[in-house]
This record gives C-alpha cells, structure tokens and sequence, in this order.
C-alpha cells in the first residue's frame, strides 16, 4: 500500500531524509521507528502529502502523489505529531469540516462521523470544545480526524508522545482496534511500544534507513548482553584495567562511583570479575547483575549508526 | 464545495471568538460616531450640498477606520494555523492550496461586509427624514467593499508568511500605510517617479469612489491588487516545499 523508493529530502543544506526505501502491504501495521530527528516526522509528511520529496518515488495505494496527489491524500488518515486541534470548535462541528473537506458526500457525512465518534469512544464529548479536553481526548479528536471517510491507510506520528501511561496504553488498544483491514503506519522513538503494537518494524537514524524486521528479529541482531554493576574498594584507574581484563567483558564504564560492565551472552561474568577483585585484595561493595533495556541498546547502537557495532 | 466548508469554518471561529466582537463593536461605534458629527457638520453649516458632502466625509472615515481594524481581523488567518499546526492536517485532506487560500480570503471578507454593511442604516435614517441619492452612495460602497478586498487579500498574505499574529499584524499595518502615504509627499519625487506612484496609491483609487464615481480603471487596479496578493499568499504556502513547515 505504501511503497517508497530512495526517498530524499533536503531544506536548504539540510538532508532531513537521505535515501530511504522501504514498503508497507495491504493490512500490515508497521512502526517507523528512530530517535528525534532522525526524520520520522519528515518521511510521514511525504507520505501524508504535506509537501513532496525532493528526490525518489513514493507510491500511495499504487497512485503517484506527484501526479494524482488529492486521490492519494483521500487515501490516508495522517495524525501529526502533537495532534494539533482547533481549541475553539466542538468536537462533533469539527468532525464535520474534516468530512467536508475530505469530500464525503452530503448524505453519508452525519453517518461518518457517528462512525468515527464511536470507534474512538467520543461520543460523550461530541458537544465539547476541543480546547476544553484532557489530552487523552484530545489525542482521540487527533485519531478521529485521521479515520475520517475510512481511509485504507492510517499515518500516526508519535499517537503516545506527551500522555501518561494510563493514556498511552489506552490510545495503544484503540489503535489496534483501529486496525481492522487498514494499513497501518506508526512512528515512535520507543522501542517497547512499536513491539507490542507492531509486526514489523522499520529503523531510521539520521535520515537513513538502520534496520527493518520484526521486533524479535531486531532484538536478535541487536543481541543480548547483558550488565554486571559492581563497587570496588580500589585504585580507579587500576579497577578499571583489572576489571577490562577479565574474559567475557566488553565495556567498562565508570559511573555513580562504581562500574558497569558490558557482558557478552554467556559469559558467567559476574563470579569472574568478583574472583578478580579478590584475588588483588579489593574489597566489593556491590556486585549485581542488571538487564539491558531494549531501548537503551537500540538508542545507543542508532546513534552508533551501525546496528552490528 | 470545499472552499465553502473552508470558509464555513473560518466563520465558526470568528463568531466564537471575543476579538471580532470587540473589534465589531468598536467599527460600528466609531462608525456611529462619525456619522454623528458629520451629519451634525452638515446641517449646522446649513445643509451645503448634504447629498454628496455628507456621504463622500462619511467614506472616507469608514476607509481610515477600517485600515486600523482590517490588520487585526486578517493576521489570525494562518498565523494562528501554522502556531496550532492545524494548517499541517489541512495540507493532508484532499483540498488543493487555492481552495484552503479562497476559503479564508471569503470569510473574512465576509465578515466585513457584514460588518460595513451594518452601517447601512445611517443613510436609511437620514432618508426618512431628507431625500438620499442612491447613486452615488451604491458607487461609494462599492468601492469601499473593492478596498476592503485588497485589505483583506493583502493581511491573508503576510499572515501566511509567519507564525506570529502580532507578527502579520504589524507587517500589514507596515504594507496598507506604506500604500497609503506613497502619493503624500509630492515634493520629494520628480514628475515622473509620480507619475509610477500615484496608480499604486490605494487610496488615491478609492477617492472618486467615495465622491460617487466609477472609474473602471479604479476598479480594475483594486481587483488586481486582490488578485495578486492572493496569488502571493497561494505562493507563500507552496514555499513549504523546499521551506519545510517552519
């Protein structure tokens, strides 16, 4: 449904998007993922129609933007980041512009925003100004519009950013109830929230294209290591080479007055680098084993820029 | 039918908003206020030529009036889009750039003349009263509404250039002055740069309107002026394209 090729974009001497390619079928509910300003944001105003790329092609529902760009727009419900709203219209009066606008014919329109109202739970608020809800509503006002006249495809961009967790985990549900036959497309710099909501994942960093497959796949390659913590009555510097030197580590780092260890999988550091510290005659403080959160290693390995490293 | 729903918009959010009330009330007040004193300049001088005096001083109030209020209807156009964001999801339905630029330039347009046309019931007083030339007064109003056009068209441009209302305000104030003051002092220029400046005052072209006369070159140079300034602003929005949405 979504097919880009070699897609660029540059404002000025800015490459916000650097050759990217990737598709989304018919049906599928991918997450763009990738940290700020790796260029999501840019990539979905592309696709959503906003302004065209700069070079590269994008193919919408199998129609060129370029060419055909209102049909493609028809074909697509964008949510901006931040959900931007109108805070003096009402909820239902706004519905109704974005039907209009969307060129729903007059005698389906009262149906499709009934529609919409229901499938995001806002039929309680319809005569509410927008400016006057919670940003949980707020957020579903954001995916109303986007639903609106049923398009096949669905661009949300960052739906979660800025809400609580009880928020989030509600806009989450509602958009895997959204899904339906639709194709869905969905930013975020949160790796364990694109995992639990998508199949398939697609990585951006600074405008390339990083990694792509499912959750499970990614976190394969990404590895799994692990953390040992430990505090040492010693010499730093001499800590730190000791501790280097012990079979299975690949990182030390020094933090909060002690040292983080990087550990390869399988490697039974955390007696290693205890006997280690015995055996020079410096006493341990603290010596635990932490796991590595699947965030932490993606947002570190992005800005490594590469995934293997 | 878009452009419609636009506009429809458009007038939603200036009637729920206090700042076209206030700026309403204001209008019609001042409005009200002058046609006071120049009614009561006319009868006391003794009715001296009332038919044309009164409406042509009338007119030209309106026109001085409506150059301090126009920058403050126009400058939320799309300043206050681009500060909500809403003019992203806007370029997202489909609905091309002149639809969006239309929409707006018909409802704030229209709000005005709904707001100048309220001042019509000064000549309605004075005909139960004094017989009114229509005339003259219908040529006046036309041209009034034509300057209103070009006010508008002109606010719609540079608020779509900035995200700061104050901003597009300011700027507007800066253009309309700037096109009102170019024929004043004529003493500065030489003949011929005269000769070029004087077509572009806009308000040496609304002149003859509020004496009652209409001069189709006046029209034309008003329409032109409107046209092109929402062909500016069609422009400022397409600049997305290699400006990005900042």
């Amino acid at each position: 449904m979504i097919e880009v090729r070699e897609l660029s974009k540059s404002f000025g001497a800015v490459d916000a998007v650097a050759g990217v390619s990737f598709r989304v079928c018919r049906g599928e509910i991918v997450g763009f993922l990738g940290p700020n300003g790796a260029g999501k944001t840019t990539t979905m105003r592309i696709l959503a129609g906003v302004f065209p790329p700069s070079s590269g092609t994008v193919r919408i529902a199998g129609r060129d933007p370029l060419r055909e760009p209102l049909e493609c727009r028809r074909a697509v419900g964008y949510f901006p980041e931040y959900a931007p709203f109108y805070p003096d219209l009402r909820v239902a009066a706004y519905l109704r512009f974005v039907a209009r606008l969307k060129r729903i014919p007059r005698a389906h329109r009262a149906n499709a925003v009934a529609e919409v109202l229901a499938a995001c739970a806002l039929e309680g608020v319809a005569h509410r100004r927008v400016g006057t809800l919670s940003k949980g509503y707020r957020q579903r006002v954001g995916l109303a519009q986007a639903l609106c006249g049923n398009p096949p495809i669905l661009i949300l961009d960052e739906p979660t950013i800025g809400l609580d967790p009880g928020q989030v985990v509600e806009i989450r549900d509602l958009v895997r109830r959204l899904r339906g036959d639709r194709t869905v497309f969905f930013s975020s710099h949160i790796l364990s929230e694109v995992a639990t909501v998508c199949e398939r994942v697609i990585v951006i960093a600074r405008g390339r294209l990083v990694g792509e497959g499912t959750p499970d796949q990614l976190s394969a390659r990404l590895g799994r290591r692990r953390r040992v913590v430990i505090r040492v009555d010693g010499p730093a510097d001499e800590v730190t080479t000791a501790l280097a030197a012990v079979p299975g580590v690949l990182r030390v780092e020094r933090r909060e007055g002690g040292f983080a260890l990087e550990a390869a999988e399988g490697a039974d550091v955390v007696r290693a680098a205890g006997a280690a510290m015995q055996q020079r005659g410096w006493s341990i403080l603290e010596l635990r084993e932490e796991a590595i959160a699947l965030e932490e290693i993606f947002l570190r390995l992005v800005s490594d820029g590469d995934p293997r490293s | 039918m878009t452009v419609l729903a636009l506009a429809r918009k458009e007038l939603a959010l200036y009637f729920t908003s206090f700042l076209f009330y206030a700026l309403a009330t204001v209008f019609l007040l001042l409005a009200g206020y002058f046609f006071y004193t120049n009614l009561g300049f006319f009868v006391l001088m003794g009715g001296v030529n009332l038919q044309r005096g009164l409406w042509q001083y009338q007119l030209l109030d309106l026109q001085r009036i409506l150059l301090v209020l126009v920058p403050l209807f126009t400058m939320r156009l799309f300043a206050e889009e681009r500060k909500l964001g809403t003019l992203e999801l806007l370029w997202t339905y489909p609905v091309r750039d002149a639809e969006i630029v239309l929409g707006k330039f018909l409802a704030c347009l229209g709000v005005l003349t709904l707001m100048v046309g309220a001042t019509a019931v000064h000549p309605i007083m004075v005909a139960t009263v004094y017989p009114v030339e229509a005339g003259p007064l219908v040529a006046g109003y036309a041209g009034l509404w034509l300057l209103v056009a070009a006010f508008v068209a002109c606010g719609l441009f540079l608020s779509a250039l900035t995200d700061s209302q104050l901003v597009a305000g300011a700027a507007t104030y800066g253009v309309l002055l700037f096109f009102w003051v170019i024929t004043w002092n004529e003493a500065a220029v030489n003949e011929v740069t005269l000769h070029l400046l004087v077509p572009f005052s806009l308000f040496d072209r609304f002149y003859p309107f509020a004496l009652g006369a209409v001069d189709t070159r006046d029209v034309v140079y008003l329409v032109l002026f409107t046209i092109a300034f929402l062909g500016f602003t069609w422009f400022a929005l397409d600049a997305r394209r290699w400006r990005g949405l900042r």
